[in-house]
C-alpha cells in the first residue's frame, strides 16, 4: 500500500533522511516519535500535502511526484482522509453540512443513509443540527473523524489524535479509528508521540 | 453543499461584520445613483421647457437670468422691452416664430404669464377643462397650479404686484379662471396664462386716455406676434420677452448678433445657457461624486479588511479543506465569491435606497415630479463599477488564500 524509498526531505535546512518502510494493504501501522522528530512531516509527505526533495513514496505502486498540484489534491480528496490533532471543524457549518462539505471537496457522491449512518457509528446522531463551533472537544473530535471517512478513503490517516484526551477517550477514540478503517477495508497509519497506544499496532516506525 | 452555500454561510456566521460591509457599499452608491438620478431629471426637465426655443429676446441684463426667468420662469425678469420695437424686430426674415411673453404679477406664488395661444402649442399643451379665452380678465390655469389651490373653473383671484407671494395686491382686478391646463410635465403646469392685454389692463395702463381720440384706437393686428392691439397701446404698452423660433440655421449666427448689436434688447440662447449653467452645477455634482466614491472605497477597503481578518481566523478550516480535495481555485473561489456578494448585497442595498431616495425627493418638493421606477442607462455602467469594487476588495485576500502554505498551517496544528 505504502512504500518509503530513500525518502529525505529538507525543512528550514535541516535534511531528514527517513528509513525504508512499508505498510502492507489494510494494515494498520503507527509512527512514532518525539515532537520535531519529522513525523507529521512523514504524514504530509505520505498524504501529498508536501513534496519530498529526494527519494520517493509508492502509493499502491504509484508515485505523487510526478502529477500536478491540482491532480495530487484531487488524489488525496478521492482516496486519502485524514484526521488532524485538533479538528477545525468549518466553524458556519452544521456537523452535517461539515460531512457534506467533505464530500463535495472529495468528488464523491455520498448517499443521504450513509451519512446518518456514519453520524450513528461515531455517536453524532442527535448532533447533526448543530453549528460546530457550539460542539464540545471531544464532539468535534468524532465530527472531523467522521469528515475524514464519509467519502470511504483506501488510507485513514490520523495525526495525533490522541495528544489530548484522557486515558478512556484515548483508547475510545483508537477503537472508532480502528474500526471505521477496517470497516472500509482502508489502511489506518497513525503519526504520534503517545505511547498509550503502542501496543496495538505491530507495524511501527520509530523516528 | 457548493461553493455559493458556503461562501453564503461564511457571511452570516458574521453578521455584524457583513452588515457593515454591505451599508458602507449601500450608502456610497446610493449617494452615486441619486445624484445621477436628480441630474439627469432636471436634464430633462429643462430640456423639455426649452425645447421649440432657439432665442429669447429682452431687456438687457444678464443673460443667465433672462433666460431663468422667460423659459424656467425660476428667476426675475430683467426688464421690458417696448411693444412697437418688438413688433419692428420680429419682422425680420430670419424669424419663423415669435411668442410674446409679459410678467412680473404673481398669485399665491404661481407665476401669471401674459401671452397668446402660441405658448400652448409651443409646448403641446392641451385644456383639460373649459377655455382659453381672448376677453381681458380671463386666466387658464396650469394643473398643478388648479391642484395646489383648489381652484376651479369660475373661480375668481386677484393678483399681486411682483414674484414674491407678500406682493402689493391688484384687488380692484380679479381674474376669472376659465380654463385649466391638462398636465403637461412642462413649466405650464406651474404657470397662469392670461392674455396680455389682461396684464396692461391689471397694471391700469389702458384705462389712462379718455376714450375720445379714435385713431388712438384703431386696432392694429401684429400677425407674427398674433397679437391685436389699439395703436396707442402699441405705442405705449411693454412686455417682456419674445420666444424665439428660427426661420433658418443661418439665423443661429445672425440674429443674436443683430439683437445684441444693434438695438437695446439683449438675445441669449436656451441651450447655450443651460450648458454653461449645467457647467456650474456641475462642480457641485462632482463633489458629491467623489464623496460618493470615497464611501465607495472605504467601503471597498471594509470588504477586504473583513475578508482579510475571516481568513486568518479560517486558515486551519481552509488547510483542512484543502487536505480534503478541495483544489487552490476552489479556495480562491470561495474567498472571491464571499467578497463578491458583500458588494452584491451593498450594490442591491443602494439601488433600493437611491431609488426609494428619488421618489420620496418628490414627495419633499413640490415642483418636482419623481419616480422611484425611472432607471438611466448610466447606472449599467455604476452596476458594472461597482462588481469590479467588488472583484478588486476581495482579489487580494483571494489571492492569499491561493498562495497559503498548508502543510505549514497544518503543522503548527
Amino acid at each position: 500500500m505504502i512504500e518509503l524509498r530513500q525518502l529525505e526531505h529538507t525543512y528550514a535546512d535541516l535534511p531528514i533522511r527517513y528509513p525504508d518502510w512499508q505498510v502492507e494493504d489494510q494494515g494498520h501501522a503507527l509512527i512514532l516519535g518525539t515532537s520535531g522528530s519529522g513525523k507529521t512531516t512523514l504524514l504530509h509527505l505520505i498524504c501529498g500535502l508536501l513534496k519530498p526533495t529526494a527519494g520517493e513514496i509508492l502509493f499502491n505502486g504509484q508515485s505523487f511526484a510526478g502529477l500536478s498540484t491540482k491532480k495530487r489534491d484531487r488524489f488525496r480528496g478521492e482516496h486519502i482522509g485524514i484526521v488532524f490533532q485538533r479538528p477545525h471543524l468549518v466553524k458556519s457549518l452544521t456537523v452535517l453540512e461539515n460531512l457534506k462539505l467533505a464530500a463535495y471537496l472529495s468528488g464523491k457522491k455520498v448517499s443521504s443513509d450513509k451519512y446518518l449512518h456514519v453520524l450513528e457509528a461515531l455517536q453524532l446522531g442527535d448532533l447533526k443540527k448543530r453549528k460546530a463551533h457550539e460542539l464540545s472537544e471531544g464532539q468535534a473530535q468524532r465530527v472531523s473523524i467522521a469528515r475524514a471517512v464519509i467519502h470511504d478513503p483506501i488510507l485513514l490517516a490520523a495525526d495525533e489524535p490522541t495528544a489530548s484526551l484522557d486515558d478512556a477517550n484515548c483508547s475510545r477514540v483508537l477503537h472508532l479509528l480502528k474500526q471505521q478503517a477496517s470497516d472500509r477495508n482502508a489502511t489506518l497509519l497513525i503519526a504520534t508521540h503517545d505511547h498509550r497506544i503502542k501496543s496495538s499496532f505491530t507495524n511501527q516506525l520509530v523516528l | 453543499m457548493n461553493l455559493v452555500f458556503l461562501s453564503f454561510r461564511s457571511i452570516v456566521f458574521k453578521p455584524l461584520s457583513s452588515l457593515l460591509s454591505i451599508l458602507l457599499f449601500g450608502f456610497g452608491l446610493a449617494i452615486i445613483l441619486l445624484i445621477l438620478l436628480v441630474s439627469t431629471h432636471l436634464k430633462n426637465e429643462i430640456n423639455t421647457n426649452a425645447q421649440g426655443v432657439d432665442l429669447v429676446i429682452g431687456a438687457k441684463g444678464s443673460p443667465l437670468q433672462l433666460i431663468l426667468a422667460n423659459v424656467f420662469h425660476i428667476d426675475f425678469p430683467t426688464g421690458n422691452i417696448p411693444l412697437k420695437d418688438a413688433a419692428k424686430l420680429t419682422r425680420n426674415r430670419l424669424i419663423k416664430s415669435a411668442i410674446p411673453l409679459s410678467l412680473g404679477d404673481s398669485y399665491a406664488g404661481y407665476r401669471i404669464v401674459g401671452t397668446t395661444t402660441a405658448y400652448l402649442t409651443l409646448y403641446n399643451a392641451t385644456v383639460a377643462e373649459g377655455k382659453w379665452d381672448e376677453s381681458e380678465m380671463k386666466a387658464v390655469i396650469g394643473w398643478n397650479v388648479s391642484q395646489q389651490l383648489g381652484l376651479r373653473l369660475g373661480d375668481t383671484f386677484s393678483s399681486t404686484h411682483g414674484l414674491a407671494e407678500m406682493g402689493a395686491g391688484h384687488e380692484e382686478n380679479p381674474f376669472e379662471v376659465t380654463g385649466i391646463l391638462a398636465p403637461s410635465g412642462t413649466v405650464l403646469d406651474d404657470l397662469m396664462l392670461t392674455t396680455i392685454g389682461s396684464v396692461w389692463h391689471v397694471h391700469g395702463h389702458a384705462e389712462d386716455h379718455p376714450a375720445h381720440n379714435d385713431s388712438l384706437h384703431a386696432l392694429v393686428t401684429i400677425p407674427h406676434l398674433g397679437l391685436q392691439v389699439t395703436s396707442e397701446q402699441l405705442e405705449n404698452e411693454e412686455i417682456t420677452s419674445l420666444l424665439i423660433k428660427y426661420a433658418s440655421p443661418m439665423a443661429a449666427i445672425r440674429l443674436p448678433q443683430l439683437v445684441n448689436k444693434d438695438s437695446n434688447f439683449q438675445a441669449a440662447s436656451p441651450a447655450f445657457e443651460t450648458a454653461r449653467l449645467f457647467t456650474l452645477i456641475g462642480t457641485g455634482v462632482d463633489v458629491m461624486n467623489v464623496l460618493g466614491l470615497v464611501i465607495i472605497i472605504i467601503s471597498a477597503i471594509s470588504v477586504f479588511i473583513a475578508l482579510v481578518n475571516s481568513l486568518k481566523e479560517r486558515k486551519y478550516e481552509l488547510a483542512i479543506m484543502r487536505s480534503m480535495g478541495a483544489s487552490r481555485l476552489h479556495i480562491f473561489t470561495h474567498v472571491l465569491l464571499e467578497g463578491m456578494m458583500l458588494t452584491i448585497g451593498g450594490t442591491f442595498f443602494g439601488f433600493v435606497l437611491a431609488h426609494a431616495g428619488f421618489q420620496s425627493l418628490g414627495l419633499i418638493s413640490e415642483s418636482m415630479q419623481t419616480d422611484g421606477l425611472f432607471f438611466v442607462i448610466q447606472e449599467i455602467d455604476v452596476l458594472i463599477g461597482s462588481f469590479a469594487m467588488g472583484i478588486i476588495s476581495a482579489i487580494v485576500p483571494a489571492v492569499m488564500a491561493y498562495r497559503s502554505d498548508i502543510s505549514k498551517t497544518l503543522a503548527k496544528g
